[in-house]
């Protein structure tokens, strides 16, 4: 497990390239900041700076190398790459509300983008007039968009909202795409077409994930619970309830295993083998080296002349993370079987989680300090 | 400049009623539950049968209705049932209740703490924290968090 701390700001949200040498965050501003990685660590190359509010998203394509960010000022721009130097182009994204996230299809050919305004804007390059135009969605979405994730098949996307509900809108356009065949969502997919509209998730839906396959969708919601569901069994919902503070990110790593991560500051696995069968698998988290080795006579007294108590520096949290995590990307591995995945958090740091460290460290006999922080 | 600066009554109007695109929680048709019945679980407490009066009470929580009249029924019956449970019984009970069962207790401990009297607000902690060690977090959060109050 690696973790780099890129400052004291909080990280609202990442994106990485396509072989994860350089990842665009930003720290709570309206900057974008984008990082090289090098032996020592991360070193900053590029600025992104043409947005007037607090960026709320990034997303890199990595196959054309665009990136798209979005940000409270209303605004989203599409940034390429030329001669070493990226330069924004403005997305006529028509809301008059901010953004709130923004995730590129598939294919690339188009994003979504969600808003305060209560609706989704899905945007696409037209040749002739050589910008970016959005086509809006609307339909009973009663509150901000919170979260969006597209299906494989490039025109389904899901939507969580403030409003309480989770739903999945066609977003088909087509002018630049052929029409989508039927998928277990539903047959006819015109634009702006609801496939599935879960009502009361408990809470805000801070997170959603389709599965590798696109079969099933799984959310987080704001009352501590989540909830998977599966369309080829009849779009059928299955929600647990967690006992930890709520989750706000969710990501499938396989087509039955899930992670989510929140504001308990550490990832979580489970699993959803079918409908009514979703169950907390474990906590994926690394043991912090105990330092309790025994206190010396004179640290004890120290103690209790400095803080009145005997009892050891509580000040850090059990946690690699130090506060809540925002959000959670695949770094490595198809979508089917991811191998590493990255958070980050308020906390201003970004963890690479590597499955195979994790399975390694859960072997471990308890007892053994089997927490190493090491810095890439 | 307004023509009465001191009046203040305008401070008092709710806004919100007049938003045109006021949020508004779906009716659901559920059935709405009556909440439980007053005189079973005070008959079961005098007979000293706590276990069975506690998932009697527990039955038919009043959250679908806005009837306030119901909801305070409800809790007072409830309340009455925590009230004459012995501290070291507390676990057993809170260990008789599935996930869903705790999330209710919870709201049910935090409807009580909202009025406290003379006696609940001890018997309610020890509830409280007997339902934590089980439900954690979540079941607090899904207190502060659920649209349908018990």
């Amino acid at each position: 497990m690696s973790l780099y701390n890129f400052g004291l700001e909080p990280l609202s949200c990442h994106a990485w390239n396509k072989d994860r040498t350089q990842i665009a965050i930003s720290p709570n501003s309206n900057v974008v900041h984008i990082y090289q990685k090098s032996e020592k660590g991360w070193n900053k190359i590029h600025e992104l700076t043409e947005h007037s509010g607090r960026i709320t998203g990034i997303d890199w394509a990595p196959v054309s190398n665009r990136i798209v960010t979005c940000a409270s000022d209303r605004n989203a721009y599409v940034w390429t790459l030329k001669e070493d130097a990226w330069k924004p182009t403005l997305v006529l994204v028509r809301i008059n509300r901010a953004a709130t996230c923004v995730k590129w299809s598939p294919q690339e050919n188009k994003f979504a983008l969600g808003s305060g305004a209560k609706l989704i804007s899905v945007c696409y390059f037209e040749k002739e007039n050589d910008w970016w135009l959005s086509k809006h969605i609307k339909k009973t979405i009663c509150s901000t968009v919170l979260s969006l994730d597209w299906h494989p098949n490039n025109v389904l996307l899901a939507a969580g909202s403030a409003d309480l509900h989770c739903r999945v809108f066609s977003a088909y356009i087509k002018d630049i795409e052929e029409r989508p065949g039927p998928t277990p969502w539903g047959a006819k997919m015109p634009f702006g077409e609801m496939l599935l509209e879960h009502k009361d998730c408990g809470g805000w839906v801070h997170g959603i994930s389709f599965s590798p396959s696109g079969d099933r969708l799984a959310w987080v919601s704001h009352n501590s619970s989540i909830g998977v569901a599966d369309a080829p069994a009849g779009k059928e919902v299955t929600q647990l309830t967690v006992e930890h503070l709520p989750l706000l990110s969710v990501l499938f790593v396989s087509e039955t295993e899930i992670v989510a991560a929140g504001h308990d500051c550490c990832p979580y696995q489970y699993s959803y083998k079918g409908p009514g069968n979703l169950q907390f698998v474990k906590k994926l988290d690394v043991p912090k080296q105990s330092s309790r080795s025994g206190t010396s006579a004179m640290q004890h007294f120290r103690n209790l002349d400095k803080k009145a108590t005997t009892e050891e520096d509580q000040n850090e949290l059990d946690t690699l993370h130090q506060n809540s995590i925002t959000q959670l990307c695949i770094v490595e591995g198809p979508k089917s079987k991811v191998n590493k995945f990255s958070s980050v958090g308020l906390d201003g740091a970004m963890v690479v989680w590597d499955f195979k460290v994790l399975m390694g460290v859960i072997n471990t006999k308890p007892g053994v300090p089997s927490r190493r922080k090491y810095v890439i | 400049m307004a023509k009465n600066t001191l009046s203040s009554r305008f401070r008092k109007v709710d806004i919100d009623e007049f938003d045109e695109n006021k949020f508004v929680d779906e009716q659901e048709e559920a059935a709405e539950l009556q909440g439980p019945d007053g005189a079973e679980p005070t008959h079961l407490i005098h007979q000293g049968d706590m276990m069975t009066a506690f998932h009697v009470a527990l039955r038919n929580p009043p959250v679908n209705t806005k009837n306030a009249v119901v909801k305070e029924r409800a809790q007072a019956i409830v309340l009455r049932v925590l009230t004459s449970f012995r501290s070291s019984e507390i676990e057993t009970a809170v260990r008789s209740l599935d996930r869903n069962g705790v999330d209710l207790l919870m709201k049910y401990i935090y409807r009580g703490f909202e009025k406290p009297t003379e006696n609940s607000s001890v018997i309610l902690l020890q509830w409280h924290e007997k339902a934590f060690a089980v439900g954690g977090l979540g079941s607090i959060v899904r207190v502060l968090t659920a649209r349908k109050t018990v």
